[in-house]
């Protein structure tokens, strides 16, 4: 037998392992190599076990799991059908640290200007009061830079687990042990402490149509966070998404077309209890959301039925240890929470904050810290 | 055993117990050939820990198990020194006559390997070929993880007053998660994935039928009949498989022959752990057993 068979059907798998990756499936060049080696190990006749062979090799959590079978299906069973291939991310302009106006540069480098330099101080602030969802495309680009200057406290929580201290209650083994370590000369008092770990935080960022002109911004508050401390991001909508992975890219410009490139249902219905229940299923209730502070971003027009809102509210205020529902009308003059979605969920919300403008935020921080 | 293809495997994974489909036959013995982790995710009670005892029955191989906790680090996985002991050789060598040791021997015979306390990951890889079950990895904190990631990748560990412990055979590597968190990609990149789903009817008839053979067929037949209807209401925690059988034999103990709502109803805390789950099977056990 000569080998160029054999080596047409890696061309083959090769082949397979790009459409994969163009699928949205992070496939490696190891992982590639691994499967080349399963497959040959199982026999390229077993198309069963060439089918489970890429399963464990390329795949790596289940919603790998449901992409590899679109792909396997559409690819070795007639081409049709592929899913769309996702747009690298050229041609996206990285924006960073812009100045927060040309004028207001200017102004800063002549100091002599210094109404012009109080001007401008008072526009920030200014700005920094303004509904998001009111801003023009350019004061939406100066009010980019000023998250910046968001500061994230990370809230703590105490752990079981003692750690060293130099004062406290005496660590009574730590103090025998380094003693025996001595051969059995006595040394110094040990002593410890309860420990603290960082508490975790996961966002829910309601992405539906109502919420459109707040999601950008709600999502640069959450890249903020996400470089801070361990959170986890979702959005919801008719769909849930995990999106912290795109979040963790340290340029927020970046890190915004990485998670708009994973969320598939911007701008659609909210079916917030449904959502809500599959966050629970799936990744809540197992952990995620255990002990955490869990912070809900939603103006609560729920399409779907506020019952089964109001029942996962209830189940997630149960494993949550502090649930925030932030409403970016709140802070409007005039608002009474009516929302079908608001009134069902509010209940269950340790703190029901507004969510309109970038001083806001800041509020948020502040609760998420001490929480 | 005959580790040659994955039918064998499936085959002698069966002598002891275990049942598996043909996806996680072949991925156990893709990662016995090719000497990987193997990474195990899915529902609770779907048998993730249940396969490595499997394995390591079938390959007739002693199992060695690390249970992952928060806060879990080097001393508690890999190896500690035995210091008392180690006090007492010392004041045994005095008593037998100071004088005489050489220094630098008694130093030295307090590094010994007997003074080690060998923990399980260590202790794998003395007793390799060996079964290592790594159990709730997503428990341990980030930084484990780095350390199991070096560990796994050389089979091989190193104790400075002693040397290098490296396993002969590399044992086979088995990693559980429950997904509390996601697992870092690197240590994913080094393993084979898989994730157990709950197994169809006849499979799961079948898994009771070995597991419980003292349940008659006509029984577990109906409790996995009812089961796995209940998997496709809304529950909060769908029933596992380690639910099922610890439904049918609570039946059978009760000397059920035949499913009625009765001893369904009594039977109730083996299957369903939740209060709101007890209300919504209580009614879908109703349309069910009536119809």
């Amino acid at each position: 037998m000569t080998t160029s068979p054999v080596r047409d059907a890696d061309e083959v798998l090769v082949g397979f392992t790009r459409a994969l990756r163009a699928a949205g499936v992070p496939v490696t060049q190891d992982r590639t190599h691994g499967y080349l080696a399963a497959v040959a190990l199982v026999g390229l006749g077993d198309a069963r076990a060439v089918y489970d062979a890429g399963r464990a090799t390329l795949c790596a959590s289940p919603d790998d799991l449901v992409r590899y079978d679109q792909v396997h299906q559409a690819y070795f069973n007639g081409r049709d059908g592929l899913p769309r291939a996702r747009q690298a991310q050229a041609g996206v302009p990285s924006y960073s640290g812009l100045p927060l106006s040309e004028d207001g540069l200017e102004a800063a480098a002549d100091d002599a200007d210094a109404e012009v330099a109080r001007a401008m101080a008072s526009d920030v602030e200014v700005l920094r009061h303004r509904d998001i969802g009111e801003l023009t495309a350019a004061e939406k680009h100066r009010l980019n830079a000023l998250f910046a200057s968001l500061r994230p406290r990370h809230p703590v929580r105490r752990t079981p687990r003692h750690e060293a201290w130099h004062r406290g209650s005496v660590d009574a083994s730590r103090t025998l042990r380094s003693s025996l370590r001595r051969m059995g000369e006595p040394a110094e008092i040990r002593w410890r402490r309860r420990g603290h770990r960082p508490r975790r935080v996961v966002l829910l960022i309601d992405v539906s149509g109502s919420m459109s002109s707040y999601a950008e911004a709600l999502l640069r508050l959450a890249h903020r966070m996400t470089q801070a401390g361990p959170v986890e991001t979702f959005t919801v909508g008719t769909r849930l998404t995990h999106v912290t992975r795109a979040l963790r890219v340290r340029d927020p410009e970046r890190a915004l077309v990485a998670a708009g490139d994973t969320v598939p249902d911007w701008s659609g219905g909210t079916r917030l209890g449904e959502t809500l229940r599959i966050f629970l299923e799936r990744w809540g209730r197992r952990g995620l959301a255990r002990g955490a502070v869990v912070v809900v971003f939603s103006d609560g027009w729920e399409r779907g039925d506020a019952a089964l809102l109001a029942e996962q509210m209830a189940a997630l205020r149960r494993v949550a240890h502090r649930v925030v529902w932030v409403n970016p009308h709140r802070g409007k003059s005039g608002y009474e929470p009516v929302q079908q979605g608001v009134v069902a969920a509010l209940p269950y919300c340790h703190d029901f904050l507004a969510g309109h403008s970038l001083a806001t935020y800041a509020e948020l921080l502040e609760v998420v810290g001490r929480a | 055993m005959q580790t040659g293809s994955a039918d064998e495997i499936a085959e002698a994974l069966r002598g002891t117990g275990y049942l598996t489909d043909d996806a996680l036959a072949t991925v156990t013995f893709l990662a016995l050939r090719m000497e990987r982790p193997l990474l195990l995710e899915g529902e609770p009670g779907t048998g993730k820990t249940a396969l490595a005892e499997a394995i390591a029955q079938a390959l007739d191989l002693p199992l060695v198990r690390l249970q992952c906790y928060e806060g879990i680090d080097a001393t508690q996985a890999l190896y500690d020194w035995d210091f008392p002991r180690q006090i007492l050789h010392l004041r045994a060598l005095e008593a037998a006559g100071a004088g005489a040791t050489d220094v630098e021997e008694a130093e030295k015979s307090l590094y010994d390997e007997r003074f080690l306390l060998a923990r399980p990951v260590l202790a794998a890889l003395q007793q390799s070929p060996a079964v290592l079950l790594v159990d709730e990895v997503d428990r341990a904190d980030d930084e484990f993880e780095a350390f199991l990631l070096e560990v796994l990748s050389t089979y091989q560990v190193t104790i400075p007053e002693l040397g290098t412990v490296a396993a002969a055979t590399p044992p086979v590597v088995v990693l559980t998660s429950n997904r509390t968190r996601e697992l870092h990609d690197a240590l994913k990149r080094r393993c084979l994935y898989h994730w157990i789903d709950h197994p169809g009817l006849e499979r799961e008839v079948a898994i009771v039928r070995s597991r419980a053979p003292e349940v008659s067929e006509e029984l577990a037949r109906q409790v996995v009949g009812v089961v796995q209807r209940l998997r496709e209401t809304d529950l909060l925690k769908p029933p596992g498989v380690a639910e099922t059988l610890d439904w049918a034999r609570a039946l059978h103990h009760l000397g059920t022959v035949e499913l009625d709502l009765e001893s369904s109803a009594r039977t109730l805390g083996a299957l369903v752990k939740y209060r709101d789950d007890a209300t919504k099977v209580q009614h879908a056990l109703d349309q069910m057993l009536r119809a």
